[in-house]
């Protein structure tokens, strides 16, 4: 391991290089940007959540006075679902051309029909009323439940399992030891039953593009997504351009959690901008966005573990079912491959399928699937410890995972930072603390653990020194949540100047080398990586034009404190030669200084974490609040400190949220009744406390600085760290979520009905 | 319909502006004065991230008609700062690392201003309470409460 001693920049809490455009109002997000000559494109949208489309009669539409462009599924690529996937990352282009636009069937209400592009967006919008369809309204199902029936009304009569036309899409288990014999050899035994609600990323910026399509095909397209190399790729795909046709410019991004993995609206607008001539911007609505994107998955899950009198676990079953929404691929390999894994367990089996259902294509979101398994065995785990009369957080530790053990989706864990998370959460001033008074109200505490496997993969970075001796870092992820400020460290720390000199942009598809998406908490693991090769090469240079200079052998020549000096006084005395002096030099001296790597890297190290929970309910109200909150985790190595605890207190919001009151509620007509922010209820700033952080570092020996992603692990605990203290503190334990007030009321026995009667 | 011609100050500027007679204030920053600070996160007045103030009173610009600001003081984020010099609370929420995405950046520092105005010693939950109509997803709103907190420390020090 060669980890940077005595930092400087690394660890501390710098400012970061696009924060003066973000306080100040100038940063340019999607929806920011205008062309001239721009015009507006809009979606026609199912409102049923399953029919066959028997035909679309665009006419009256196109004759609309301002209407330039329709679009409908014949100008999108067509990927048959017979000859077999077309996988682009972990979307198959067979699913997204069928989501961009219904083909044959509209499977969700919101499903894109046909696009129209028109002078002004009142416009465009009027002209989408115009357009007929000719819709076969057919049965649907939105509920696992309705959508294993027998008489399930099937999304996709192609698929099959066990053989029969089936809405189950996929099934993945994990397997160790013999589960039937680690059940005999328990003394206790605990099976239950959980369901949550989708819910929504949520970001506050809605989906936007500016496309731009030229006569001879050439593409720019400004938007906001989590990786402009995806919306280059499947916009290429979806519209026959080639990628090298395509300049896909990453605005800076308003959020995205997962839900802007994938494309919606690029391939739409290409097409619009393409058949009228004229740049197109699309914007969604907070409407749009909640019943066509994201969200992800509801489920169903039980989870069976048995542990022996003196507190080991020996067994465990979990089946987890996942709504994938109208298109397969809800993230089971999360739900079943992370929720058993803090846990050295010998005989596990645990088990996902991927179920369709007429709601929008579920995208993935924060540690995809695993707060869902989670939830259920962090809630089981708690009910085995009060069972064994074990506290919850010593009955982790005596069953933790550590270097060594076998984890169910394969991998033997090198060191890993577990048994510290649960360590600093039991030493922590929140879990010594006595719970308080309520003040009439009823106060609990509950714990939870949780992991993700965090993710390396594609990372390219091109570093290049100013004539005026300065630094611009060039690399390929969407910084979503502060991760330049991470790079203007890690490359400042290492040339030994003010990061201040650092200046670090995210460069477009075609300027700077691939970079897959800004997701699985990999960017900074992996950006650090390549920034730091492309460093290391430059201090290189540096190294041997001082060398020239000096007529010494560029091994008699260190870098250190942003200057060449004599590695040692047998190399002889020189005055060192700062970077300044050697970028003014570099014309006669070689040329230009600046190196780039590509990678695929390798080497992220899973994430866990460990949370304690306190919650206040109030049982006249059914309202329970999070009344102080502190999330344990192995973070590796905090490069940003504020930023590193910034994504911790996110993810725990989110959390609350999930657990107390977000899910999508429907109608009787199968729609999303609660399209927008004001029934879809986020946590806002007075639903919550101050939320504690404890950064566990266990550097990760595979990386440079010590990285480990950070971004996902900090969702995973939650919603079984609230329902842990809602337990705690009724008495009465949850096995749905949100916990709402009038779900817990209805669990209290309406006590208020009672005082009113 | 014909446009409405609408005469307004904005971040202390004298302004003049065309619009249609049911844009949004929004509509106008962001359109016909190309003022694009102020963020469309739901249209509903919701989120608060097209956060300004009419004659120093926070509204959602969302929920305001572009022809209301006639006659008005507007004031959006790109009149916080002083040139060069920017306002405590931004240098604050820099350097407090209170904000993450961005987007919701903007509103919270408008309406963070808003409350320090009125009340130049908040309490935390007067805090909480006054950015309760101003969504961020991101930060879990820990940061953005300390920043407003010493923000308004320092400011009473001065």
């Amino acid at each position: 391991m060669n980890l940077v001693t005595n930092n400087k920049w690394i660890g501390q809490r710098t400012i970061r290089p696009d924060g003066m455009d973000k306080v100040t109002g100038r940063a340019q997000f999607a929806a920011d940007t205008t062309m001239p000559g721009m015009i507006w494109g809009k979606v026609l949208r199912s409102p049923h959540p399953h029919a066959r489309i028997r035909s679309i009669d665009t006419s009256k539409a196109e004759k609309l006075p301002g209407v330039k462009a329709v679009v409908t599924s014949k100008d999108i690529v067509d990927f048959p679902i017979e000859k077999g996937a077309v996988m682009l990352g972990i979307q198959d282009m067979r699913w997204m051309c069928r989501n961009v636009m219904a083909r044959d069937k509209a499977l969700f209400p919101g499903h894109p029909i046909a696009a129209v592009a028109a002078t002004t967006e009142a416009i465009a919008e009027e002209a989408c009323k115009l357009i007929e369809v000719d819709y076969e309204v057919l049965p649907w199902s939105i509920e696992i439940d309705d959508a294993l029936k027998l008489d399930a009304p099937i999304l996709h009569e192609f698929n099959k399992f066990d053989g029969k036309p089936s809405n189950i899409v996929g099934r993945l288990e994990h397997k160790k030891g013999d589960i039937e014999r680690g059940f005999e050899q328990a003394d206790i035994v605990i099976e239950r039953t959980f369901t949550t609600r989708p819910v929504h990323q949520g970001y506050i910026e809605p989906h936007a593009c500016l496309i731009s399509v030229a006569p001879d095909g050439k593409t720019t397209i400004w938007s906001s997504s989590q990786g402009q190399f995806m919306v280059r790729a499947m916009t290429a795909y979806l519209t026959g351009i080639p990628q090298s046709d395509i300049r896909a410019i990453p605005a800076e991004i308003g959020g995205g959690f997962g839900g802007k993995t994938i494309v919606y609206l690029e391939p739409l607008a290409t097409l619009l901008a393409k058949k009228s001539g004229r740049p197109v911007k699309m914007v969604m609505t907070r409407e749009e966005v909640m019943r066509a994107t994201g969200p992800t998955s509801g489920s169903k899950s039980t989870v069976k573990i048995g542990a022996t009198k003196d507190g080991k676990i020996v067994a465990a079953h979990g089946t987890f079912y996942l709504q994938a929404g109208a298109f397969p691929g809800s993230p089971i390999r999360g739900a079943a491959g992370c929720s058993f894994t803090p846990y050295d367990i010998p005989n596990l089996l645990s088990e996902g399928y991927d179920v369709c259902s007429n709601r929008s294509k579920v995208a993935a979101y924060r540690a995809p699937g695993a707060p869902i398994g989670a939830y259920a065995v962090e809630c089981v785990l708690d009910e085995v410890a009060e069972a064994l009369k074990i506290d919850p957080l010593d009955f982790r530790l005596k069953n933790a995972a550590k270097e060594g053990t076998k984890a169910a989706h394969g991998p033997v864990f090198p060191r890993i930072g577990y048994i510290e998370t649960v360590e600093a959460a039991k030493a922590s001033p929140h879990y010594a603390a006595p719970l308080g008074d309520g003040n009439g109200k009823l106060r609990g505490r509950g714990v939870a653990s949780g992991f993700w496997f965090n993710a390396g993969g594609e990372s390219s970075a091109q570093v290049n020194i100013t004539e005026d001796g300065n630094v611009v870092v060039t690399t390929g992820h969407p910084d979503i949540g502060g991760s330049r400020a991470g790079i203007a460290n890690i490359c400042a720390e290492l040339l030994g100047i003010d990061y201040r000199r650092v200046s670090v942009i995210i460069g477009d598809t075609q300027t700077v080398g691939f970079s897959n998406l800004t997701g699985g908490s990999r960017v900074l693991f992996a950006s650090a990586m390549v920034v730091t090769q492309s460093t290391e090469k430059i201090i290189q240079t540096l190294r041997e034009r001082a060398a020239k200079i000096w007529e010494i052998d560029p091994e008699a020549v260190k870098w250190e404190n942003g200057a060449a000096h004599p590695a040692s006084p047998n190399a002889g005395q020189f005055e060192p030669l700062t970077l300044e002096e050697l970028a003014e030099k570099a014309p006669a001296m070689g040329g230009p200084i600046g190196a780039g790597v590509q990678l695929n890297t390798q080497g992220a190290d899973g994430g866990f974490g460990t949370h304690v929970c306190d919650v206040e309910v109030d049982v006249d109200l059914g309202i329970a609040r999070v009344i102080r909150y502190t999330a344990v985790q192995d973070v590796g190595r905090a490069i940003h400190p504020g930023y590193v605890e910034g994504q911790l207190q996110g993810g725990v919001a989110q959390g609350i949220g999930w657990a107390l009151n977000e899910e999508y509620i429907y109608t009787k007509e199968g729609k999303v009744d609660n399209p927008g922010f004001l029934d879809y209820r986020m946590p806002v700033c007075s639903d919550l406390p101050m939320i504690d952080c404890i950064m566990v570092e266990i550097p990760n020996p595979k990386h440079p600085q010590g990285v480990k992603g950070v971004g996902e692990v900090p969702l995973v605990p939650v919603m079984a760290a609230v329902a842990n203290a809602i337990y705690n503190a009724l008495g009465k334990r949850f096995y749905a979520l949100p916990m709402s007030p009038p779900k817990v009321l209805e669990k209290l026995e309406g006590p208020m009905q009672q005082a009113a009667e | 319909m014909a446009k409405v011609h609408v005469t307004t100050s904005i971040n202390g500027e004298p302004m003049e502006f065309l619009c249609e007679p049911s844009d949004t204030m929004l509509d106008a920053l962001r359109g016909p004065l190309a003022l694009t600070g102020s963020k469309e996160g739901c249209a509903s007045g919701d989120c608060g991230a097209c956060s300004i103030t009419l004659d120093d009173r926070l509204v959602c610009s969302c929920l305001m008609l572009a022809v209301e600001s006639e006659g008005h003081e507007i004031r959006t984020i790109e009149g916080l700062a002083q040139g060069e010099r920017l306002h405590p609370l931004q240098q604050k929420f820099l350097e407090m690392a209170a904000l993450q995405c961005g987007i919701c950046t903007s509103g919270m520092l408008v309406a963070s201003d808003a409350l320090l105005k009125k009340n130049p010693d908040p309490s935390e939950e007067e805090v909480r309470f006054w950015l309760a109509g101003n969504l961020c997803r991101c930060t879990g709103y820990d940061k953005i409460v300390r920043a407003v907190m010493e923000t308004a420390a320092e400011m009473r020090a001065h």
